[in-house]
């Protein structure tokens, strides 16, 4: 962030002082209020102490605004991208007759079919309902590559504003002009539709309160100074009240919470609503798929175990050539795997006819020039084309081995002049991707549970589980287990997390208290959740809650830190008050402030500066870091709490030094 | 044995005996409290108050218990006070004024005890004995009832219910206060304390003079005086009064009793719980504020830091030879820690920074260790402060205990908190603003302003105790406390149970390793910090015009 | 955790029923229970504690009092004043030890009043006794906290000896022999403070003088 960034905002802020929208936030609202006051006082009685004290205040407001304003800045330049997405657009709106009607994009109702062909751009949210298309998502997604959508299934959602590249499909419309995707990100990005989450209207309520309680010290201290013989000017009290009242916190707290949002955004997640976000800190348990997430997506060759006696190279090159036309991750792993144990590249014998993996054969592989033909494939479709009733005992006991570990086993064999034979077994496995196992050991460090979610047996699921180290396993899941966990966990109090996609994860998602839909995901599944990632990449999760921390942290931090330096704000000011009256108290001025008048605004200068030295870190947020919750409350308890109680002292100190310094004579 | 050294060693055999009685009586009391039995003396007394014993309360109906149980309280406690003459064993004293009656009711049922009369010329023995001894039993109860509603609400899962008042009403008073005040009235009988109801004697001195003698039931109030932490004395002078408080023994034996149920409390709440380390750390930043507190005023008054105090050559004035400046001081850090304001010395005379560390006491909210029950509430309050904005530095919303604290809680935290200090400050801001106010100040200048903020800190807070010197008979003043009492004991009572039910219709909320521990010397330290830090920035001015200028000069 | 809580009964969760009629169903109950708990607390406890009392320790239970030939004189509790030169002063008192109203000067520390007493007392005793401003103690110059402190610290009976002794004809010796009969130390050697009970003091001064 840049002061020209801060300058460009200050007609925002200025914009923001209309009471109706300072009314929003209490405490702001009586510093609006002191302004005000201390203006027509200094107007009617001007002095140079008088008038810089009004010109502090006001400042104050106005950098409270500020960072309000920087946030949602942020959030603007996005949304314009966004709304070049949202054209108009024409649509060709099929009627039930099977006629085509031109009309206005914004005309369509809920369960109009349009047809969008290659080169248009698709009119508003729907499902595909008729053909399948390569789409240019990048307007919402920032995406280049082009993703498919078809009809049926779970890549069935397109969204109004992208558009379609080849084919063409029929699309029945799912949200109202206005309502759509689109229109949602851009009120969210901007913060135009931001309510005041859970936590921040408990916040709001103890700031409020703690201002009732300064608002009632500093009243009530008017007549306690007119008994001590001391009577207060009316500006100098606003002048304690304003640094006394939470200031700091509830200027930036809204800034904090659309940085929050903001901090997904540029993950390219979009929160539907700041309670989301809040809830995703205090996840206590994390619903990851295992296929995208824990381990690649397909299973990869890991190891070839030969039959016994037979030369590791024989196996190793076989079932490279055997792979070499194969064209699924599975053969491309099986080549990759050869060549890193020492294979030579060459390329397909001239000749050789491919034999294509079939449903009924379960086999794939190679015929040879020379008559021999290599095949690879499940034990029982390879013992059944080599007309064989066992394999070999070495060959068998690494199949089962394998199959215990849940992993697959893929038998090569080949058939020449010399008869039909195995060759051995390439182990075929899920590989966990790497670094998971300490990111899930850092989760259970924050208090965090994994589970791992899989279609596969409970023996394969709970192999990849060990490897990866997730707390639990729900095989061989339904759509109904996943919501039965799901509301199981929270039976226990915990929050969940979840990602999903399809039409029929949209309970669950809807359960959970953060459910995150990929944006390839269906429109079920996207109103279902609470959260869409445009990346529809899983792994996500784990940012996502990582963020929600940060939120929480941030807004703690400089809650404790607001109130804190009130601490040494009494210091300034109090002695400063009463020193005349009671000389004794002089001795409570540790910071042997210029004057008493050079001490009070020195207050006020630092309490209206620390707001903008703060907006940084309330948009950046306090960095998160992985530890127990007593490890981060004893550092940011330090920092913030015993910082927040030492920073003003210095502070003070040296605006005072600096006012005594440039206007010394007249204070 | 050097004066320092007898000082230490009382407040360490105080130490060892709080120690015994801890764990015994804390677990005693929970027992007491969640036991589905009635024992064959209460079923009697459920029956004559027609209560179905075995019936539980919502959180509305339980409030509505306290509170109408507290109006019946007023309205016969005003009338036996008003009426006392027409009683028997009323000594021939008059009727009470009806602003001060008021005044004396309200007190004694908001179990603060502040007295605007004196005893020994006020009062007979049935208004002393019948009225306002048996208040000493029922208001502390009360705060004790109100306390376990509190834990309640954090032990029961998805429920409105927070268990019988009258049952624990009942319960609190048979099984615990009386058993305990009975054994301590005969101990101080027995150390020297009167108990008699023989009329008013008129004796000759041997210098020819004339003293009356005036005896009565003090023991058996004094016990439950100082166990129920109300403070109400049966002379004037309060446990200064060789009647009240003869000997070391009797000084020591009376801290004793002041301190016994609010540290043991912690017990019971760790107990309830299930988790007795969150009792310790809640006893622990108890602990770290009373020993700071006595800490100070001991140095003061030991030290003879004031200028009267100077002038004389120790902080005597006010004080009891038999009892000195090291038992002096640890009684009134032990009678303002709690809500008890039971005094052994006149406060108003103590050393300025002495003065104003009682005083701080009460502004802390009555916590370290607090009054009966009101410590327990009143602490897990500011503990939920604490974790409120504390908690979310360790990246999760705000729990205590396994609750969340929503907006729900947080309304009745902030309202809670902010009464007291609302009560306080307005009262003090009205009555200095007021001429008629520096004519019933016992002293000038700042000290007088002091006397003021003690009067009304001691109300709202209800602890009772005051700068004596201020004269506090005017309606104005009767009237003014009478309303900072009441506000400062009910408001927050049916916020506390507010905020109960609102907890315990809560699901719990599991710990983990993410969760914000709070029963770690860190937590206790945050507390204590918390606590501290919400106390000066509310009275830091009224403190700097009082104590803290008179301290300094 | 101990035992569950008791039981619900279903008429207990029934509906919520209005405030007003709430409010005087509990204060109905409250009243009865409060009239029951009375009798036990108000009457019955502090009429079992001064049973007790008048068994175990019936002497100090009443007061201690103290009598001289049969007639009493007062309270071994309660201090009196003595102006008489003759006899060991008391402490000043702001409530001239009348047992009917106990009271503090509730002087703040700073009382310029309270000030200017202290060294009027001081002076006083000083001149009364014969010793430096500087050698009197601090209980001399203070006013108690009761009004009617019986006590006396040993250094301002110490200091009083010399001018008692002289007056009443007593040999000095005898008369700290006294001083020390009339003190009482702390209770079990370190609760409380040191004290020479005054009145039981001049009682014994008066007894020596007439034997």
């Amino acid at each position: 962030m840049t002061l020209s960034q801060l300058w460009s905002q200050l007609p925002t802020a200025l914009a923001k002082l209309d009471p109706r929208h300072q009314w929003h936030n209490p405490v702001m609202f009586v510093v609006l209020v002191g302004s005000i006051l201390t203006t027509v006082l200094a107007i009617a009685d001007p002095s140079a102490f008088t008038i810089a004290l009004t010109v502090w205040l006001w400042l104050t407001v106005v950098f409270g605004n500020l960072a309000e304003a920087v946030a949602e800045g942020r959030g603007k330049a996005q949304a314009a991208s966004l709304r070049a997405a949202r054209k108009d657009t024409v649509a060709r709106r099929l009627d039930r007759d099977g006629t085509e009607t031109l009309v206005p994009g914004t005309e369509l109702v809920i369960g109009d079919l349009v047809v969008v062909e290659a080169g248009e751009v698709i009119p508003g949210d729907g499902d595909v309902v008729e053909g399948i298309a390569s789409v240019d998502e990048s307007a919402i997604t920032g995406e280049s590559a082009p993703v498919i959508r078809e009809a049926g299934g779970d890549r069935s959602a397109v969204t109004g504003g992208t558009t379609v590249l080849s084919d063409r499909i029929v699309v029945s419309i799912t949200a109202a002009p206005g309502s759509t995707f689109i229109d949602t990100m851009i009120a969210l990005v901007e913060g135009t539709s931001r309510r005041k989450t859970p936590n921040e209207n408990a916040l709001t309520i103890l700031l409020s309160s703690l201002t009732i309680v300064f608002l009632l010290a500093v009243a009530t201290l008017a007549p306690m100074a007119d008994y001590a013989g001391a009577p207060q000017r009316t500006v100098v009290l606003v002048a304690l009240l304003v640094c006394l009242i939470p200031t700091t916190i509830s200027a930036l707290l809204s800034a904090i919470g659309i940085a929050g949002m903001d901090r997904l955004v540029r993950v390219n997640v979009l929160a539907m609503s700041g309670r989301a976000v809040e809830a995703a800190g205090d996840v206590g348990t994390l619903l990851l798929d295992k296929t995208g997430t824990i381990t690649y997506g397909n299973r990869r060759a890991s190891a070839f175990v030969p039959q016994a006696g037979l030369d590791d190279a024989v196996l190793r090159d076989t079932a490279r050539l055997s792979s070499l036309a194969d064209p699924t991750p599975e053969g491309r792993s099986i080549v990759e795997l050869a060549l890193e144990r020492g294979a030579t590249d060459e390329p397909l014998p001239v000749g050789a006819t491919i034999v294509e993996f079939s449903a009924s054969t379960r086999m794939s592989g190679l015929d040879l020039p020379d008559g021999t033909q290599i095949r690879k494939g499940a034990s029982s479709a390879v013992l059944a084309w080599l007309d064989q009733t066992a394999l070999p005992p070495s060959v068998e006991s690494a199949v089962e081995r394998i199959s215990a570990d849940g992993g697959t086993p893929l038998v090569v064999a080949v058939r020449d002049a010399a008869g039909g034979r195995v060759l051995g077994v390439v182990h075929l496995k899920d590989v966990v991707k790497p670094g998971m196992s300490e990111r899930f050991a850092q989760l259970r460090a924050m208090g965090i549970r994994t589970v791992m979610v899989t279609g596969d047996n409970a023996i394969t699921a709970k192999a990849i589980a060990a490897e990866a180290g997730v707390d639990d396993v729900l095989a061989e899941a339904t759509p109904e287990d996943k919501l039965a966990y799901i509301r199981h966990e929270q039976q226990g109090g915990r929050l969940v997390a979840m990602t999903g996609d399809g039409t029929n994860d949209a309970p669950a998602l809807a359960a959970a208290d953060v459910g995150v839909a990929m944006s390839s995901g269906t429109s079920a599944a996207k109103e279902a959740g609470n959260m869409v990632d445009l990346d529809s990449d899983p792994t996500k999760l784990i940012d996502v809650v990582e963020i929600g921390k940060q939120l929480l942290v941030t807004r703690g931090a400089l809650t404790t830190f607001s109130v804190a330096n009130d601490v040494a704000k009494y210091f300034a000011i109090i002695p400063a008050m009463f020193v005349a009256a009671y000389p004794s108290l002089d001795s409570l001025d540790v910071m042997r402030l210029h004057s008493p008048e050079s001490a009070i605004l020195s207050a006020v200068v630092f309490n209206a500066l620390v707001i903008v030295a703060l907006i940084p870190l309330a948009l950046r947020g306090v960095r998160h870091r992985v530890a127990s919750a007593a490890g981060l409350l004893r550092r940011n308890l330090l920092v913030y709490g015993v910082g927040g109680l030492l920073a003003p002292f210095v502070g003070i100190k040296v605006i005072d030094l600096a006012l005594a310094t440039l206007f010394g004579s007249a204070l | 044995m050097s004066d320092a050294f007898a000082g230490v060693l009382s407040l360490l055999a105080l130490v060892a005996l709080l120690a015994l009685a801890y764990r015994p009586l804390g677990d005693y009391i929970a027992r007491t409290l969640e036991s589905p039995r009635h024992t064959r003396f209460e079923r009697p007394l459920y029956r004559l108050a027609g209560v179905n014993p075995d019936a539980s309360q919502s959180t509305r109906s339980y409030a509505l218990a306290v509170v109408g149980f507290s109006a019946v309280s007023l309205i016969l406690l005003y009338v036996l006070l008003v009426a006392q003459s027409f009683l028997p064993y009323s000594r021939g004293m008059d009727g009470m004024p009806w602003d001060m009656a008021l005044n004396t009711a309200v007190s004694f049922v908001t179990n603060t005890n502040w007295q605007s009369y004196a005893g020994e010329s006020t009062l007979g023995w049935t208004a002393q004995a019948v009225g306002l001894a048996v208040q000493n039993f029922v208001s502390a109860a009360v705060g004790i009832a109100v306390a376990v509603a509190l834990i309640r609400g954090f032990t029961r899962n998805r429920s409105d219910q927070l268990g019988n008042f009258w049952v624990d009403l009942v319960r609190v008073t048979v099984r615990v206060l009386l058993p305990i005040a009975f054994v301590g009235a005969v101990l101080l009988v027995i150390g020297g304390v009167v108990q008699s109801f023989s009329a008013d004697q008129v004796v000759d001195t041997i210098t020819g003079g004339q003293q009356t003698i005036t005896t009565g039931p003090a023991a058996s109030q004094e016990a439950i005086k100082e166990l129920g932490t109300n403070g109400g004395g049966f002379f004037n002078a309060n446990s200064a009064h060789p009647f009240e408080n003869p000997t070391g023994f009797t000084n020591l034996l009376e801290i004793f009793l002041i301190l016994l149920i609010p540290v043991a409390l912690t017990r019971t709440l760790g107990t309830m719980l299930g988790n007795h380390r969150q009792g310790y750390a809640v006893l622990g930043a108890m602990g770290v504020l009373f020993l700071a507190s006595l800490a100070i005023t001991t140095w003061a008054e030991v030290g003879a830091h004031g200028q009267s105090a100077q002038a004389a050559g120790a902080a005597m004035e006010g004080k009891e030879t038999r009892l000195g400046e090291w038992a002096s001081a640890l009684f009134a850090t032990a009678t303002t820690g709690t809500s008890t304001g039971a005094v052994n010395a006149a406060h108003d005379s103590l050393t300025p920074t002495g003065g104003g560390a009682v005083l701080v006491n009460m502004m802390l909210g009555e916590v370290a260790p607090g009054g009966v029950g009101a410590g327990i509430y009143g602490i897990l309050v500011m503990a939920i402060l604490a974790v409120f904005v504390a908690g979310l530095m360790v990246g999760r919303t705000p729990e205590l205990l396994g609750k969340k604290i929503r907006s729900t809680e947080m309304r009745y935290i902030a309202l809670y908190s902010l009464t007291t200090p609302a009560v306080v400050l307005v009262a003090v801001g009205i009555a200095i603003a007021l001429p008629s106010t520096s004519d019933a100040m016992g002293n000038p200048g700042g000290h007088g302003f002091s006397e003021v903020v003690y009067a009304f800190t001691s109300a709202a807070n209800n602890n009772g105790s005051a700068f004596g010197g201020i004269t506090v008979t005017s309606t104005f003043f009767q009237l003014m406390l009478a309303a900072a009492m009441l506000l400062g004991r009910f408001v927050p009572i049916l916020l506390v149970l507010a905020l109960a039910g609102s907890l315990a219709r809560q699901g719990r909320v599991p710990a983990t390793a993410g969760t914000l521990p709070t029963h770690t010397p860190l937590f206790a330290g945050l507390l204590v910090g918390v606590v501290l830090v919400m106390t000066g920035l509310t009275y830091f001015p009224a403190l700097a015009l009082g104590p803290i200028a008179e301290a300094l000069a | 955790m101990t035992t569950t809580a008791p039981v619900q009964t279903p008429t207990a969760t029934a509906g919520r029923t209005p405030i007003a009629s709430g409010l005087l169903r509990q204060t109905v109950t409250g009243l009865r229970l409060l009239l029951v708990l009375t009798v036990i607390l108000g009457v019955g406890y502090p009429a079992a504690v001064w049973a007790v009392g008048q068994v175990v320790a019936p002497d100090r239970a009443n007061g201690q009092i103290v009598s001289v030939d049969g007639a009493p004189v007062g309270s071994a509790l309660l201090g009196q004043a003595f102006d008489d030169p003759a006899l060991f002063h008391s402490r000043p008192s702001a409530a001239a030890y009348d047992g009917l109203a106990s009271a503090a000067s509730n002087l703040g520390p700073s009382n310029e009043d309270l000030l200017a007493s202290i060294q009027e007392r001081r002076e006083a005793v000083a001149a009364e006794e014969g010793v430096a401003l500087a050698d009197v103690p601090p209980d001399a110059v203070t006013a108690s906290g009761s009004g009617l402190d019986p006590h006396i610290s040993t250094a301002y009976a110490e200091l009083q000896a010399a001018r008692v002794a002289r007056a009443n004809g007593l040999d000095e010796s005898a008369v700290r022999g006294l001083i020390a009969a009339a003190t009482s130390g702390r209770t079990l050697g370190f609760l409380g403070e040191e004290g020479v009970n005054v009145l039981q003091l001049n009682i014994a001064v008066r007894h020596a003088a007439e034997g």
